[in-house]
C-alpha cells in the first residue's frame, strides 16, 4: 500500500466472456512477476465481453510490459490506461462496527459525514456500505477504527472513463478465415 | 453442408480440413473414440513409444516443413507427458497443436480416474489452449487452433476435448469465421519506422544484423541475404538461426553469445547499431545485460510486440513479420542508394575480419590419439552436406554442432533453444524425417540426452523412419561437467554417466532393430560416416566415442559480460577498436 502513485495504474481490460479467462490473467501476473493491487471482474454491455479492472504496481517492471503481455492473450481484446482526473474509479466497502446505545450515534454522524448507509442493524453493532475512491474510504476506516470494526470487506476498484464515448466501441470484428485446403 | 457423425469422426474430419497429414501419438482412455475413425482416415497416425517423443516429433516435423506439427495423447498422465515439447515449443516459436483426451464433461472436476487438468496445467507454456465439452464446438475449436499455432508469432496451442464430446452425435459444420477478437497480428510493418531504420542505417558506422529464429520462422532467408549483400553489413546468427544466413558467406561472423565465435561476440559489443531481425535479446546472448552492446543503438524487428523493448531499450521498433520488414528495408535502402546515399563500414567490416581470421573457431586434437568430438561434427557436416538436416539434443554436442557442422540453408538445423530440453533430438529427427523423407535427417545427440527418448528408434524402425543418430558419447553429462571443471574445482559430482561401458549403444541400436555402429580413432570418422550414410531402409546408430575432457569454447561464463569472452581455458581474446589484436593471458 505504499507504492507512489506513478507505479500504480488503472487499467481496464476487455475480455471475452470464457471459461478459464481469469485464471489466464492471473498466472500471467504471477509468473511474470507482476504485481496486483486490485482486480474487478465483471459483465459488460455486451454479453460476451467481460471487463477486468486491474490495479497494476508496476515498480520493476514497466507498465508496456505489462499490457504487451496481456495483449498477448488471446481472449484479451483490448486494454485502455485510465489516468485519474479523465476516469471515476470506486470502489465498495461492507464494515460491520461495534455500536452500542451509547456509540450508535456517533458511528450515525460518521455514516452521514461519509455518505455511507447502514445496511444492517444489531443490538450492538451496525453494518456500513459505502462507495468511493481508495482515499475516501480508508479516511472513513480511520473514523470508525475508535469504536472497533469487527468485519471488514472491501471490493477490486471499478473504473470508468469520463465523457460519451465507450472503449468497447469497434471490439468485436469477426476474422475471416482462408477456405481450408481439399482433405485428403 | 451439414453432417450428422459423432464428435470423434467431427475431429478427425476437422483435422484433415486444415491440412494435417501427420500425427504423432498415443491412445490410451479418454482419447480412445478418436482412434476409431483415425482409422479409415487419409491421416497418417504414427504410434510413438512416450508421449514426450509426440510432442518432439511434432516439433521437428513442424521446423523441418514450415507446417504445423500434430500430436494426439489421453488425458491424465498421456497429456501431462506433454507438457515439456509444449514448454519447448513454446519458447521456440514452434507451430504444433496438440489434441488430448479429458475425461467426460460430467467427471471434470471429480478427480475421475487418469484426470488432470491440462488446460490449467499448459497455460503458461502453450499460445492458447482449449477445453471442448460441446461436440458442436469441435471444428471451429480445430480450425481456431490451427490459425492461432502458425499466424502471428508461431506457438502451441493444446485442445483438450473431452471423452463425452468425442462420444456424442452432433452436427459437423465447418466454420467460415474465426471468433477471435482478441488475436489479431500485426505482419505489415510501419512504413514509418522502416524509414527511420534506414537512416539509422546510413548513418552507423559500426552495424551488425542479429538475426534470430524469427527470420527462419518467417522465411526470410533470400530477403536477409539481399539486405546483407546490399549493405555489405556484417552477419551474426543466433542458436535459433544457424542456417538462415549461409556460413560459408564471407560477412557471416558466427553464432553469438555464451558460447558464440569471438567475432560474432567482438561485433556485438563494439557495434553502433544492432539490427535486431526476429530476435530477442535472451541471456545467453547478451551476457550481462547492462554492458551488453554498451554503445549500440537498437532496432529492433520483432512479429511479436512484447519482445520489443523487454528486455534492451530500443531506438527504432518494428512490429512485423521478418520477411516483410526486410523486403521493406531492402526496397527503403535501395532508394537511399539510388539517391546516392550509402553507409561507410569499410574500417569496420575490415576490423571484423580481422577479428574472425584471428580467432577462428578451432579445438585442440586430444595428445593421446582420442576422438575430438569437434572432429566428428566437422566430418559429419562435410559429408553429409549442406541439405542435410541436422537435429541435435542440449549441451556440449549442441554446441559442437552449431559451430562445426556448417549451415547453409534454414530449416536444416532443429534444436532445443530456449528451454534446453535434453532428449529433444531423436524424437524431433523422427519428426524432422517423416515430415522430410526425401533428406537425410540426422540426430546428433549427446549420451546423455540419447538416454532420455531413445526408445522412439522402435517407432522409427516399426515405421521406417530412417533416421540417423551420431552419438556424441563422453560418457558424462558433459556441459555440467565442464562447469565443474571451470567453477566447481573439478569436483564432478554426478555428472559420471559411464556410457562407454553401459549401456552399449550398439547392441542397444540392434535390439531395436536398427544398425549399430562404433567408432573411436579419428582415422575410422570417414569410413563410419560413409557406412552410415548408405543405409538408408533403417535407423543407423553410430556411437563416437569421443575424449571425455574436450571443452565448448569460446565461453562466456554465466553473469559476465561479454567482454569477459574466453576464446579457450585462460585465453581472452583482445579486441579493442584501436588496439592490435593480442591475445592477453
Amino acid at each position: 500500500m505504499s507504492a507512489s502513485a506513478d507505479t500504480r495504474h488503472t487499467l481496464s481490460v476487455l475480455v471475452e466472456n470464457k471459461p478459464g479467462v481469469l485464471a489466464r490473467i492471473a498466472g500471467l501476473f504471477s509468473r511474470r512477476g507482476f504485481n496486483i493491487d486490485s482486480l474487478a471482474v465483471g459483465p459488460t454491455e455486451h454479453p460476451e465481453v467481460s471487463r477486468m479492472t486491474i490495479v497494476v504496481n508496476v515498480e520493476g517492471s514497466p507498465l508496456e510490459q505489462v499490457t504487451k503481455q496481456l495483449n498477448k492473450l488471446v481472449e484479451v481484446i483490448k486494454i485502455v490506461e485510465l489516468d485519474g482526473a479523465a476516469s471515476v474509479k470506486r470502489e465498495l466497502l461492507l464494515v460491520k462496527v461495534k455500536a452500542d446505545v451509547e456509540a450508535r450515534s456517533q458511528v450515525l454522524d460518521a455514516v452521514q459525514l461519509f455518505r455511507a448507509k447502514v445496511v444492517d442493524v444489531a443490538p450492538d453493532a451496525i453494518t456500513i456500505q459505502a462507495v468511493g475512491n481508495a482515499d475516501k474510504l480508508s479516511d472513513l476506516l480511520r473514523v470508525l477504527e475508535p469504536f472497533g470494526i469487527r468485519e471488514l470487506v472491501q471490493s477490486g476498484m471499478v473504473a470508468i472513463g469520463r465523457g460519451s464515448r465507450s472503449i468497447s466501441e469497434r471490439t468485436l470484428r469477426p476474422v475471416p478465415i482462408p477456405a481450408p485446403p481439399a482433405a485428403g | 453442408m451439414s453432417e450428422q457423425m459423432t464428435g470423434a469422426q467431427s475431429l478427425v474430419r476437422s483435422l484433415e480440413a486444415v491440412g494435417t497429414e501427420h500425427i504423432f501419438g498415443i491412445p490410451g482412455g479418454a482419447i480412445l473414440p478418436a482412434y476409431d475413425p483415425l482409422m479409415d482416415s487419409s491421416i497418417r497416425h504414427i504410434l510413438v513409444r512416450h508421449e514426450q517423443g509426440a510432442g518432439h516429433a511434432a516439433q521437428g516435423y513442424a521446423v523441418a516443413t514450415g507446417r504445423v506439427g500434430v500430436c494426439m495423447a489421453t488425458s491424465g498422465p498421456g497429456a501431462t507427458n506433454l507438457v515439456t515439447p509444449l514448454a519447448d515449443a513454446h519458447m521456440d516459436s514452434v507451430p504444433m497443436v496438440a489434441v488430448t483426451g479429458q475425461v467426460g464433461a460430467a467427471q471434470i472436476g471429480t478427480d475421475a480416474f487418469q484426470e488432470a487438468d491440462i488446460r490449467g496445467i499448459t497455460m503458461p507454456v502453450t499460445k492458447h489452449n482449449f477445453l471442448v465439452t460441446d461436440p458442436a464446438e469441435i471444428p471451429r475449436t480445430i480450425a481456431e487452433a490451427f490459425h492461432i499455432a502458425s499466424t502471428g508469432r508461431p506457438g502451441p496451442v493444446l485442445v483438450d476435448v473431452a471423452k463425452s464430446a468425442l462420444q456424442s452425435m452432433t452436427d459437423f459444420v465447418w466454420p467460415t469465421e474465426l471468433a477471435l477478437p482478441g488475436y489479431r497480428p500485426v505482419t505489415r510493418p510501419h512504413s514509418k519506422q522502416i524509414r527511420e531504420a534506414a537512416r539509422l542505417i546510413l548513418e552507423s558506422r559500426r552495424p551488425v544484423l542479429y538475426v534470430g529464429g524469427g527470420t527462419i520462422r518467417a522465411g526470410a532467408f533470400r530477403e536477409l541475404r539481399v539486405l546483407a549483400e546490399l549493405t555489405g553489413i556484417p552477419v551474426v546468427t543466433t542458436l535459433m538461426a544457424r542456417g538462415a544466413f549461409p556460413d560459408s558467406h564471407p560477412q557471416h561472423l558466427g553464432m553469438p553469445g555464451m558460447h558464440g565465435t569471438v567475432a560474432a561476440v567482438a561485433g556485438l559489443q563494439r557495434s553502433d547499431l544492432i539490427i535486431s531481425l526476429g530476435a530477442r535479446f535472451d541471456d545467453r546472448v547478451t551476457g550481462k545485460l547492462d554492458s551488453f552492446a554498451p554503445g549500440a543503438r537498437v532496432i529492433h524487428a520483432d512479429i511479436d510486440p512484447a519482445e520489443i523493448g523487454k528486455n534492451r531499450a530500443v531506438d527504432v521498433p518494428i512490429v512485423g513479420d521478418c520477411r516483410e520488414v526486410i523486403s521493406d528495408l531492402v526496397v527503403a535502402l535501395k532508394a537511399e542508394a539510388d539517391a546516392g546515399h550509402t553507409g561507410d563500414y569499410e574500417a569496420w567490416v575490415d576490423f571484423l575480419a580481422g577479428v574472425k581470421k584471428k580467432y577462428p573457431l578451432g579445438y585442440d586434437t586430444p595428445a593421446d590419439g582420442g576422438l575430438a568430438p569437434q572432429y566428428v561434427l566437422e566430418r559429419l557436416g562435410a559429408i553429409a552436406g549442406p541439405e542435410a538436416i541436422y537435429c541435435a539434443g542440449v549441451g556440449q554436442h549442441q554446441m559442437w554442432a552449431a559451430h562445426f557442422v556448417g549451415y547453409e540453408n534454414p530449416n536444416t538445423w532443429i534444436n532445443s533453444g530456449g528451454l534446453g530440453t535434453m532428449g529433444f533430438s531423436v524424437p524431433a529427427a523422427m519428426g524432422a524425417k517423416v515430415g522430410r523423407p526425401d533428406a537425410t535427417v540426422w540426430s546428433i545427440d549427446g549420451d546423455g540426452c540419447f538416454q532420455m527418448t531413445n526408445q522412439e528408434l522402435a517407432t522409427c524402425a516399426i515405421n521406417d523412419i530412417p533416421i540417423k543418430v551420431a552419438i556424441i558419447n563422453n560418457e558424462s553429462l558433459g556441459m555440467v561437467r565442464q562447469w565443474q571443471t571451470l567453477f566447481y574445482n573439478e569436483r564432478y559430482s554426478n555428472t559420471d554417466l559411464h556410457s562407454k561401458r553401459i549401456p552399449d549403444f550398439v547392441k542397444l541400436a540392434d535390439a531395436y532393430g536398427c544398425v549399430g555402429l562404433a567408432c573411436e580413432s579419428p582415422d575410422d570418422v570417414d569410413a563410419t560416416i560413409h557406412k552410415a550414410m548408405e543405409i538408408d531402409d533403417v535407423p543407423v546408430v553410430v556411437d563416437f566415442r569421443v575424449h571425455r575432457d574436450a571443452m565448448v569454447w569460446p565461453m562466456v561464463a554465466a553473469g559476465t559480460s561479454n567482454d569477459e569472452i574466453k576464446y579457450a581455458r585462460d585465453l581472452a581474446p583482445k579486441f579493442d577498436d584501436d588496439a592490435d589484436l593480442e591475445l592477453r593471458p
